[in-house]
């Protein structure tokens, strides 16, 4: 407990970015509880109604309740965010981590292929995915997460290039070590930093594919809502007759982006020595 | 014999080259031959660039040398199998010259100079630590900063991790890189008594190489100086000294400042820059530079000859 108050305060920022990311999990978790309305329910009478007593931030063109959809949408956006950023990341890492650290024919081909992946937009190469797999949430999650592979992939491997020629990791091979367990123990953890600034920065433009995937029906199925769908779907038809419906899903997307900036930044400093006194 | 190295050689593979034409190599090391007994300092002196570095890791195996022999206590390790090298690693260790990149900021001091034990087999927790402590306050630093990180030491104990890393086998062999080039003069004789301390308690042999002339006349038995990828002159310490015959070792005494400034002697500088390990010149390396260069040199290359016992100079006018 000490431990956390010493850590809350010296990185108060990191602090609150936790707290932003825990307060949208846990919405996220409880939907069923906190959310005042149903989100599926429509009542024709109430649509693009204002934000007011009963829709307290309005209701959409089939007058659903946008408090109760944003709730309910933190689930799958969440889902897809995180999942997405840490399934790219994680096996970007390690292909970065093989690819620079053994090099060769695999590293020669991990690069050419990541290079034909990245001539492709992102959103491109998600739906031929989906299209292939079908739409679901997991396929929706390994649609977007693919693409992100090639880009951290690429990011590791020219850090792991760079720490491969350091002495410490001259000095391991000198002592006997094995390459795993060098890879493993002294390159590895150094690369650390860059990954944990690419995949927070990723997360905001997860949930944005996702967006356009559900938009053009092969992302998550109606009616399930999303906030990258709520946004999509009135950003260009309500923009000035209902702003409600694109100022708050909007709203979200950017808090949980900042969130896991602030939170990202301070995990990287605590886990750098160097910024320890 | 400790150590006997054997007409070593090492090529890089040139970089570039058009279409299809393979580009010239890199001859970093050219033919380079020299033996340290145990318990003694061979000093390797040279520009920067003249492959001092690359012979230190050819010996340990960290680059694959090109050809030639190295043999360790009589065996021979230019070919070896890692798996059998791996054993042989406790005997030979390596210090570097910046003590920065030299240890991994994110591993405690003392994880550091646990992890040779660790790799080979000294499984047990406790005896681990002890065995460090104990590296510790042989290498000068307090058994309390084994839980600090890196960037928590001075440059000059950081090398003193480093050596404490290189002991902690309780090698034979220690190829000392530029040891001290990176610390400021007063730690450097600090970090160089205790390497000749370890030396003594330890029998301990040193590749010591530097650019640094009087540190390597006061650690060293013998010295050998090169000039790219070659060695030039070879002998032990006191009559390399005194009595210095290549053109180039002389000029290379004649550039170290003189302490005292009443004692001005002429000096012969050096004209002009190393040449293009790639590019070399023909005949003898270093006749574009040499201020006694005469025809047969720019022509002919020179082979190291014995001039007197124990004293090897390649150059034709000696």
């Amino acid at each position: 407990m000490s431990e956390f108050i010493y850590l809350a305060r010296r990185y108060p920022l990191g602090l609150a970015g936790g707290v932003i990311l825990l307060l949208f999990v846990l919405m996220a978790i409880f939907a069923n509880i906190i959310a005042p309305l149903d989100p599926l329910t429509t009542n024709p009478r109430a649509s693009l109604a204002a934000p007011g007593t009963t829709y307290m931030l309005g209701a959409d063109m089939m007058g659903r309740d946008v408090l109760s959809r944003l709730i309910h949408g933190a689930r799958i956006s969440l889902a897809v965010a995180l999942g997405a950023t840490f399934i790219g990341s994680g096996l970007g890492m390690l292909l970065g981590l093989i690819s620079g650290y053994v090099g060769g024919w695999f590293d020669l081909i991990v690069q050419r292929v990541a290079e034909i992946m990245q001539s492709l937009p992102l959103l491109v190469m998600a739906l031929v995915i989906t299209a292939s797999l079908g739409p679901s949430l997991v396929n929706t999650i390994i649609a977007i997460a693919i693409p992100l592979i090639p880009n951290v992939a690429r990011v590791i491997r020219a850090n792991v290039l760079s720490l491969r020629e350091l002495n410490y990791v001259e000095a391991a091979h000198a002592i006997g070590m094995s390459n795993t367990r060098i890879a493993a123990l002294h390159v590895l953890p150094n690369t650390l930093a860059p990954l944990i600034v690419l995949a927070t920065a990723q997360l905001g433009s997860t949930i944005l594919t996702e967006a356009s995937l559900s938009f053009l029906g092969l992302g998550v199925p109606e009616p399930y809502p999303s906030w990258g769908r709520m946004l999509s779907e009135s950003a260009a038809e309500y923009m000035r007759t209902a702003p409600w419906l694109v100022i708050f899903p909007g709203v979200a997307i950017s808090a949980v982006v900042f969130g896991a900036n602030l939170f990202g930044d301070a995990l990287r400093d605590y886990l750098d020595p160097r910024m320890g006194d | 014999m400790l150590l006997e190295v054997n007409d070593l050689r090492k090529y890089f593979p040139g970089r570039g080259g058009f279409f299809g034409k393979t580009p010239d190599p890199v001859h970093a090391i050219d033919g380079v031959s020299f033996a340290i007994q145990e318990g003694k300092t061979l000093g390797l002196v040279g520009e920067s660039g003249c492959g001092k570095s690359t012979v230190g890791r050819s010996i340990l195996r960290l680059i694959e040398p090109t050809a030639g022999t190295i043999r360790f206590e009589g065996t021979d390790i230019t070919r070896m199998p890692s798996k059998e090298m791996r054993n042989l690693r406790k005997r030979m260790q390596i210090v570097f010259q910046d003590p920065y990149s030299s240890l991994n900021p994110r591993r405690r001091a003392g994880d550091i100079v646990a992890e040779p034990l660790l790799v080979h087999g000294v499984e047990n927790r406790t005896e681990r630590r002890a065995k460090t402590q104990a590296l510790f306050e042989r290498v000068g630093l307090r058994a309390a900063q084994m839980d600090l990180y890196p960037h928590q030491f001075s440059g000059g104990q950081r090398q003193r991790i480093s050596i404490a890393r290189a002991l902690a086998l309780g090698p034979k062999l220690i190829v000392a890189d530029e040891p001290v080039s990176a610390l400021d003069v007063s730690v450097q004789a600090q970090v160089i008594n205790l390497m000749m301390d370890l030396q003594e308690q330890e029998k301990l042999s040193y590749l010591f190489i530097s650019h640094n002339l009087a540190v390597v006349e006061h650690v060293s038995h013998q010295v050998a100086v090169m000039y790219l990828g070659r060695i030039v002159e070879y002998a032990a310490t006191k009559r390399i000294f005194e009595r210095p015959l290549h053109p180039y070792t002389q000029a290379l005494m004649a550039a170290v400042p003189m302490p005292d400034p009443a004692n001005r002697r002429r000096k012969q500088h050096l004209g002009g820059d190393v040449p293009s390990p790639v590019n070399r010149p023909k005949g003898c390396h270093f006749h574009p530079r040499c201020p006694l260069a005469q025809e047969r040199c720019r022509v002919e290359d020179p082979m190291p000859r014995e001039v007197e016992a124990g004293h090897q100079v390649a150059c034709h006018l000696v």
